[in-house]
């Protein structure tokens, strides 16, 4: 187990490091909300999730929807790593031509299963795609995994959603609630607030369980307790700090949608060693 | 007396029909499924039916997802809800990635009736031909409805199909082709292009009877799919006739006649009068009444056409 656990924060570093280094070329982009779901996104890329980078198509995979899209370097960092395209590639985000877009296309890049990046839509897709692998799968259907924003919980259709999974009893859908509790405009219960967010999605007959998302070993567990959950979604609320890894990102609203300069990006990547 | 159907009941037993040959087909809706006609084929297939509840965004969304996973969904709700509560979600979830989500929205246009404006979508041709990769169908009896809903699931990619509440008369035979992209030519004439979609074809057919009491020939053309638009088609119909009048259930801005309107000025200008809904909302009344109040009929068709035929050269 510790030796998973430390492959796992090894594969967050490197993430990381990704996420630093394609936003420092790219010259724009959204950092905090990146490494904030790096130690959740390398689980779900290097544990759970049954992939095959080879076969991107391949009918039996596990499916991962960014419903936050404006997060996709951790998500291109991760398909990356994983191996289904170069790194080097992701050296091209947000330039014209490539297939690294500003926000996630399935129809661009292999292994990004929802174009997603206007928020609260997300949710409603992997739902549909539990849905209709659970029509196909019945009990052992793939599963889906979708990683929200805490800010985008404000937005309606997120509860729409919601409300639909608990209904439908989609036991093979995971949301996983990335709470940095930093938006745009401020820190989240400032510009509106959300909580409390466990009692709002068991009454939306979720099953929630609470973590610390930067504790592999409790996005492990939990991801483990959402797959042995029956009968409803299971939504992992993961507390985490937006920027995390990199001292003068950590906690930081400015460094929502800002990409760092190259003196920032050598000091970062130090600190990512 | 010729038949009539709605073309949402049409629509409902296509549905049901191909629930049976297609085991991808799921359908959705939102708590309208027995306006939608969508109740049929849940009756058939429950576990290929999804309510979705009074939740527009997340049903169209839903269906972007299942579309994903290899699904062929049709999702179903009035055509105000459809393209207006949920525009965004059709866009960037739908359109935006070429999900394979067929969009069937029953109750546009006036003839709603008597629920009124709210609910008279006269602008969903106009949203959802804007849309990049959008196929638009605009069936005018239940014949074409039946044709364009197995098109529509033969089409990789998002369709969306115009359909209307109340009883329209069959106008095509059994042996009716349908193919997606291309008018059909209803009846030839010379002196005026009578362009329609939708239950306004019906009416356009009767105007050409008026008209050719006078000794005026009116050609018709039965433009069921508005995107991809027949631009050979309605420049061959300008070209003989040198006139032309368009019919739609719909406002004037941004519907058949602008489509047609855009074409033309590019390829062939010719005189030519709107008939559709003028920059305003709908109203409660009965479906009749409103054809009339909006100018939706024969009369004005015939009007409109001996206008423009007035301003040839």
């Amino acid at each position: 187990m510790d030796q998973k656990i430390a492959f796992l924060q090894e594969r967050a570093r490197a993430i990381r490091r990704h996420i630093i280094t394609m936003l420092g070329e790219a010259g724009s982009g959204h950092p905090g909300g990146s490494l904030s779901a790096a130690d959740i996104v390398s689980v779900l890329f290097f544990d759970t999730m049954k992939l095959d980078p080879e076969n991107p198509h391949w009918p039996g995979r596990d499916r991962f929807v960014l419903s936050k899209g404006h997060a996709a370097p951790v998500l291109y960092a991760a398909l990356a790593e994983k191996g289904y395209f170069p790194q080097e590639e992701l050296l091209t985000l947000r330039k014209l031509g490539s297939r690294l877009q500003g926000h996630p296309d399935m129809k661009k890049l292999p292994g990004v299963e929802m174009s997603t990046g206007s928020l609260g839509q997300g949710l409603s897709a992997a739902l549909g795609m539990a849905l209709g692998l659970r029509l196909d799968g019945g009990e052992g259907a793939q599963r889906v995994y979708a990683l929200l924003g805490d800010g985008e919980v404000q937005e309606g259709q997120i509860w729409e959603a919601a409300m639909a999974a608990g209904h439908f009893k989609v036991d093979n859908l995971t949301a996983i609630l990335d709470y940095n509790n930093l938006q745009i405009d401020g820190p989240v219960d400032v510009v509106m607030n959300v909580a409390p967010l466990a009692d709002k999605w068991r009454a939306f007959n979720w099953h929630v369980i609470e973590i610390d998302g930067h504790d592999i070993g409790q996005i492990l567990k939990a991801i483990e307790e959402a797959q042995a959950t029956k009968g409803k979604p299971t939504i992992i609320i993961a507390r985490t700090i937006k920027g995390k890894g990199v001292s003068f990102m950590e906690n930081q609203v400015g460094w929502h949608g800002n990409a760092p300069k190259p003196e920032q990006v050598e000091q970062a990547l130090k600190e990512l060693a | 007396m010729t038949k009539k159907i709605a073309t949402r009941d049409a629509y409902g037993q296509e549905l049901v029909r191909l629930g049976a040959d297609n085991k991808d087909v799921v359908v959705l809706d939102a708590d309208l499924s027995k306006s939608t006609k969508t109740h049929d084929f849940m009756k058939n297939y429950p576990d290929r039916f999804f309510n979705m509840g009074i939740a527009e965004s997340n049903m169209m969304a839903t269906a972007a997802g299942l579309a994903a996973v290899g699904k062929i969904p049709f999702a179903s709700t009035f055509a105000v809800f459809a393209t207006g509560r949920a525009f965004e979600q059709i866009r960037n979830s739908i359109c935006y990635p070429r999900l394979n989500v067929k969009i069937a929205a029953t109750h546009a246009g006036v003839t709603v009736g008597e629920d009124g404006g709210s609910h008279q979508s006269v602008e969903d041709i106009a949203i959802m031909r804007a849309l990049p990769g959008m196929t638009v169908f605009v069936p005018a009896d239940a014949v074409e409805t039946a044709a364009a809903i197995r098109a529509a699931a033969e089409i990789k990619g998002p369709v969306y199909i115009r359909l209307g509440r109340s009883g329209v008369p069959v106008l095509h035979g059994e042996d009716f082709k349908f193919i997606p992209g291309e008018a059909v030519t209803l009846r030839e004439g010379t002196d005026v292009a009578l362009i329609a979609t939708g239950i306004m074809v019906a009416v356009a057919l009767e105007a050409a009877e008026t008209l050719a009491a006078e000794g005026i020939s009116a050609l018709v053309l039965d433009v069921h799919t508005i995107k991809p638009l027949d631009i050979f088609a309605v420049v061959e119909a300008a070209r003989k006739c040198g006139a032309v009048v368009t019919a739609e259930e719909h406002s004037i801005i941004g519907g058949l006649g602008s489509a047609v309107a855009e074409t033309l000025s590019e390829h062939h200008p010719v005189p030519m009068q709107r008939i559709g809904v003028r920059d305003t909302f709908g109203e409660s009344g009965k479906p009749e009444e409103l054809l009339q109040h909006f100018g939706l009929t024969a009369t004005h068709i015939a009007e409109a056409a001996r206008k423009v035929i007035a301003k040839k050269k």
